[in-house]
């Protein structure tokens, strides 16, 4: 490919590759004369054979003489990930969900040759309706896709789409213009973006002190060490759309007075680095990137940098210790990155989405983005909704839609018709919110002032089978194994707390443990190094805030109201539902179940089984095998 | 710049750039620290806010502070002794104190423990919190010194002592969160890896952690041996230390009283390694004169007798082998002749003879145990113990040190000149080599103060005329300073005739083996203070020549005849290894 070397150029290419996009962008019901198939190409999809969908899906076009054209290519994630593969058939955009390769032959036959519906692999609702469009499905309905705009839509591997879809115009603009740099980041400034990594730092102001310092080398940084368990807002980003990113980068680059970007990207992201390798590669060769883009004299590189999935690397300070190669831990802030950051130059760390943000928000006036969302946090954000959720996947909602909305509209409600007990936002380092807080809006002030925290987007959803003084237990669990081990609260406290919460979630505890607790919780969270150490303690501040009552019962009553400590529970089969069928007998893996002489079952002359308590190492296999429901947890 | 703010309520002024810590300290407010360290004379900052024991209250900040890296700035209010701020300071220390043995009672450090005196300090009157301990409690001993990594407090001034005074970082933090240690690689002991037994990570240690290995009980069992003649030689620098450990003021001469008290411990005899240290110059001026004027061996020389340097050079510098002077150090050719000109002088046999030399270094033990200082087997030094390890000898064997008069060294092999007092101070050998060569070539005593080497300044370059030769001549202390110059020699850029490396900072006042003091005393003014009494005994002396030494002539005169020749070889002399 040659190199592209004005604005006019770009333009032009631009108006050329266009037209690729014009047959996703329609909505014509009924036959058509020409198909395109997208299928998501994200990690969880991938897993689910979804590459070798596309494999069938185009030998199963070239086996039929089909009187159309028709094209099957990846593109990013859709976001609806319990109901992956997804495959979408445009223009008429119907939208097919848990798509298996054999699958492949009766997609084209029938929709594509004979123009029927494969109704089948449509998405069902809870109420048992069938939904044959994307935007017709709930799960879609109140979101708004910025951030994922392209994931879905352009296939990341070919940069005629990312084009075609307007990427580096916002940043030809820029440079080929010679647009001030103070001007670009009062554009960023007016849009009133913020980081969403997870602290919400106001993007404009941190690339202004990093603007400002003297010139010479500076690095612009973009974390891509995403850490959350359960969390992979970045990873689909990258993964469905790196040009956003790499585009933004640039521009930060332009505006701070930087010519070198890294990625720090965990090795664990393969498909996310590899189509960051394709992206950068082809920028590069467009004279989208590498010197004197665009015929400018701004030049600006990328450079990709792994990281080895340690969850402290996410912190800014120790992710630029980790790049620099040495232990990756933080260090105290001041100095902060922005005047003293990689190889003690200036730098700016931004997180993925809110570099993909960026590109959009530059093109189309920020004052577009600035409209949307809450009076302090702008645009929208993206969760990654998880849990017992009947919708799990990816969403991006305005700022300022509640937890009602997301939990009940868009993620369909708690699985199983269970009652919901509370929602976890902001994975290790958040905070659990209860029933009274689902009308709250979500933004950074508000989710911290009802005790929680935005953080990089994870949801996890919990329902009444949850125990929370377990769950608090199980992120803290996560700190202690990820705590660097660099300051004393942190290495030493976190580890104290957990181990007076396997003393409670035992029923060993008592109530000086929970006075204890709380004393260190408050003192790790005043005195710890960094923003991992300092809300480490926020999952059990936040449970025992809402949750006291069960923290009681484990203490006092030696019960776990969830039924989900094993310490504090045993299994029994109730006799009147025994039937005898001896399937959990079957299945225990230490005999401790036997038939009973003479106690009365369900069944005449069949008498029930019983459990020995003195043997059972409560797996939970008899429960799961019991059809009548005749074990239960006591 | 002068700025404004309040400290507890009162208005203090303070520059800006200073951190909180220095301010209150400025005030009479001592913060308490654990991992914070600062060493005015090279400029050694260790602070990594890491302990969190000094933390603070700042008005209007959402979280305490910690004092030793939060800069002052015009306004701030500093809230030191708020209930808050000493619950959390006093909470994080019983957090250390949960994860550390207490075994106070039978550790080395006691009385002498950074973490102990904290817990003093801080009033710490019962443990909350209990649980897990990290790791186990079974030391890794090495020659030099012993790791006990279950009363590390992870402070990391080890790491940095090894990493900005040597730049060697043989030691980092390794494995994460709780389970977070500080080793070489794989754990292994300080015999087994790329480290120089300097002994700066132990002396930095605020804890039992690093302490030299320990072989006061192996002294002890030799002089409790009616077998075994017992011979002991203390170093230049240790006479001006070991009154520290009894409370004397930093840098007394307590000469005359370390002879009483070694004589007190039963040592048959009691030699200088002044002397030593006189003969090592004999025969290094000798050799420097032969390389210079003859030609027969590599420029520059190096000094090789500092031990810490000498295994520097095998493991990180092995082109430099042949530069190196092939002399023992003074501790090696002081060993040798006690086990052959003293022990044929007096008819003993050497077999018996039991060395032990009182050094301000614990690299020496490592020295010591090397299988080429020896003959026949039979080691010329056979335990090498430091001024502290003396320093408990004396305690436990209740001498009242301070009422000690006066004694003299015995005779034979317990006369040193000036030249070799200044031995404890960087830039002190060449000094006394050039004072030497000098008298060597002239016949007659020239200037003897020689101040243009004096290398305090880390590196110190100087041409000097020596007797009609221009010298070029290189002083360097701390190995990060070495390297500099070794690199400087290497890539061509600078040359010299000769270049004098001590490993220690300072030299050997500031030796890996030499008394602690609190955190509180800077660490320049006890370096200075030792330094001043060396330069002060030196200057008192008659004789400040090497080749002056009454002792040393009738050792050439009877024995050795002179200086290089193949008696002198074969018992003064070593070689080096790659490692």
């Amino acid at each position: 490919m040659c190199k592209i070397n004005s604005k006019e150029e770009l333009l032009k290419l631009y108006r050329n590759v266009e037209g690729l996009l014009d047959l996703r962008k329609q909505s014509i019901a009924g036959k058509a004369k020409e198909y395109y198939i997208s299928v998501c190409g994200g990690t969880g999809c991938t897993s689910s054979e979804s590459l070798e969908l596309v494999k069938e899906l185009n030998k199963e076009i070239l086996a039929l003489d089909l009187k159309v054209k028709v094209k099957a290519e990846i593109t990013g994630c859709f976001g609806f990930c319990e109901k992956g593969p997804i495959v979408k058939v445009f223009p008429d955009n119907t939208f097919y969900t848990k798509v298996k390769p054999s699958d492949a032959k009766e997609i084209i036959e029938s929709h594509i040759r004979d123009g029927v519906i494969v109704e089948r692999l449509l998405y069902v609702s809870p109420n048992k309706e069938i939904k044959r469009k994307q935007e017709d499905i709930d799960f879609y309905g109140k979101q708004k896709r910025i951030a994922l705009r392209n994931c879905g839509l352009i296939n990341p591997e070919n940069i005629q789409e990312s084009l075609a879809a307007r990427a580096y115009q916002a940043l030809a603009n820029i440079i080929t213009n010679k647009v001030d740099p103070m001007t670009v980041i009062a554009q960023v400034s007016a849009s009133g973006i913020r980081g969403r990594g997870g602290a919400g730092f106001p993007t404009g102001t941190k690339w202004k002190f990093a603007a400002v310092q003297p010139k010479g080398k500076k690095y612009v940084v973009c974390n891509a060490d995403e850490g959350d368990p359960g969390a992979f807002m970045d990873r689909s980003i990258l993964e469905g759309d790196p040009h956003s990113v790499l585009e933004a980068m640039a521009i930060a680059g332009y505006s701070i007075g930087s010519d070198e970007g890294n990625i720090y990207i965990r090795a664990e992201y393969p498909l996310a680095v590899e189509r960051l390798k394709i992206a950068i590669k082809q920028a590069e060769e467009l004279g989208l990137l590498g010197d004197n883009i665009l015929g400018t004299d701004f030049s600006f590189h990328i450079k990709i940098k792994y990281g080895a999935g340690a969850f402290v690397c996410g912190e800014e300070t120790a992710l630029i210790h980790s790049i620099e190669g040495t232990r990756g831990e933080p260090t105290n802030k001041p100095p902060f990155p922005a005047v003293s950051g990689l190889f003690g130059k200036p730098t700016i760390v931004n997180n993925v989405e809110t570099f993909a943000n960026l590109p959009i928000i530059l093109l189309d006036g920020p004052e577009k983005y600035a409209a949307i969302g809450s009076e302090k946090s702008k645009g929208t954000k993206v969760f990654a909704l998880a849990g017992k959720i009947n919708n799990v996947g990816l969403v991006e909602v305005p700022m300022g839609t509640t937890l009602r909305e997301i939990i009940y509209d868009i993620g369909g409600g708690i699985k199983n018709g269970k009652k919901f007990k509370a929602v976890q936002t902001g994975g290790p380092s958040g905070g659990c919110l209860t029933e009274k807080h689902l009308d709250t809006p979500i933004d950074y002030e508000s989710l911290a002032a009802a005790g929680s925290m935005m953080g990089s987007g994870g949801m996890i959803v919990l329902d009444e089978d949850d125990c929370m003084p377990n769950i608090a237990k199980f992120y803290l669990e996560f700190t202690v194994e990820e705590s660097c081990g660099k300051c004393t609260p942190c290495r030493v406290g976190n580890r104290r707390m957990l181990e007076i919460l396997e003393k409670i979630t035992k029923g060993e505890g008592s109530i000086e443990d929970l006075d204890r607790l709380t004393v260190l919780a408050n003192n790790i969270k005043d005195t710890a190094l960094c923003g991992l150490g300092q809300t480490a303690p926020n999952p059990i501040l936040s449970t025992i805030a809402n949750f006291k009552d069960e923290y009681l019962a484990h203490i006092v009553d030696k019960t776990c109201p969830a039924h989900a400590c094993k310490a504090l529970l045993n299994y029994k089969i109730k006799a009147e539902k025994c039937i005898a069928c001896g399937m959990c007998a079957r299945v225990c893996p230490v005999g401790a179940i036997t038939q009973s002489t003479d106690i009365q079952g369900k069944l005449p002359n069949r008498p029930a089984y019983v459990i020995d308590l003195a043997k059972c190492i409560k797996c939970g296999s008899c429960i799961a095998a019991c059809r009548p429901g005749a074990v239960y947890k006591d | 710049m002068s700025i404004n703010l309040f400290l507890n309520g009162l208005p203090v002024s303070a520059e800006a750039g200073q951190t909180v810590l220095q301010v209150a300290k400025e005030n009479n407010i001592k913060i308490p620290t654990l991992c914070y360290l600062f060493d005015k004379t090279t400029g050694l900052t260790h602070n990594p806010a890491a302990c969190r024991v000094c933390m603070v209250e700042i008005k209007g900040r959402r979280n305490l502070a910690p004092a030793c890296v939060t800069e002052v700035s015009e306004g701030m209010e500093i809230l030191t002794n708020t209930q808050k701020a000493r619950l959390a300071r006093k909470t994080n220390l019983e957090l250390l104190l949960s994860d550390h043995p207490k075994d106070c009672f039978v550790c080395e450090k006691s009385g002498k423990c950074e973490l102990q005196k904290l817990s003093e300090d801080l009033g710490v009157d019962r443990l909350r919190y209990e649980g897990a301990m990290s790791k186990s409690n079974v030391p890794v001993v090495g020659t030099a010194y012993t790791r006990d990594d279950a009363k590390c407090v992870l402070c990391g001034r080890c790491v940095d002592a090894c990493k900005q005074y040597q730049e060697i970082a043989v030691i980092s933090a390794t494995k994460r969160g709780f389970a977070t240690t500080i080793s070489g690689e794989f754990g292994l002991s300080s015999n087994e890896i790329a480290c120089i037994n300097c002994g700066q990570c132990v002396k930095v240690c605020p804890t039992g952690a690093l302490l030299a290995t320990n072989q006061t009980e192996a002294v002890f069992e030799a002089l409790n041996d009616p077998e075994k003649y017992v011979v002991v030689h203390t170093a230049p620098s240790t006479r001006v230390s070991l009154g520290e450990e009894f409370g004397l003021p930093i840098g007394t001469n307590v000469q005359g009283k370390m002879v009483h008290a070694l004589r007190l411990l039963g040592f048959k005899k009691i030699f200088d390694t002044n002397f030593g240290a006189d003969l090592t110059i004999m025969e290094e001026s000798n050799e420097f004169l032969d390389r210079v004027l003859k030609g027969t061996g590599k420029l520059p020389l190096m000094t090789s007798c500092c031990p810490g340097w000498v295994k520097y050079v095998e493991h990180y510098y092995p082109e430099f082998l042949d530069n190196l002077s092939s002399c023992k150090s003074p501790q090696g050719m002081q060993a040798a002749l006690i086990k052959s000109y003293f022990a044929e002088k007096e008819g003993i046999d050497p077999k018996k003879i039991i060395t032990v030399s009182i050094m301000p270094c614990i690299a020496k033990k490592f020295e010591s145990a090397r299988a080429e200082l020896g003959k026949d087997g039979i080691p010329d030094n056979d335990i090498s113990i430091s001024v502290k390890e003396l320093a408990v000898m004396i305690r436990k064997a209740g001498i009242q040190f301070n009422s000690l008069n006066d004694q003299t060294y015995d005779s034979l092999l317990g006369e040193g000149t000036g030249a070799a007092d200044i031995f404890g101070n960087t830039g002190g050998v060449m000094e006394a080599v050039v004072r030497n060569a000098a008298f060597l070539i002239d016949k007659q005593e020239t200037d003897v103060d020689i101040i243009t080497l004096r290398g305090e300044a880390g590196i110190t370059r100087s041409t000097l005329n020596i007797g009609g030769h221009q010298l070029k001549l290189a002083v360097a202390s701390g190995l990060a300073n070495a390297k500099l110059l070794l690199d400087a020699v290497k890539a061509g850029t600078e040359s010299y005739d000769a270049i004098e490396i001590m490993a220690c900072p300072g030299g050997c006042i500031n030796g890996g083996g030499q008394p602690e003091h609190p955190v509180d005393v800077e660490y320049s003014d006890i370096l200075k203070t030792r330094h001043a009494t060396i330069r002060g005994i030196d200057k008192k002396k008659v004789h400040r020549i090497s080749a002056q030494n009454s002792e040393i002539q009738a050792l050439y005169k009877d024995y050795l005849k002179k200086p290089g020749s193949h008696k002198a070889h074969e018992l003064l002399h070593t070689h080096f290894t790659k490692r």
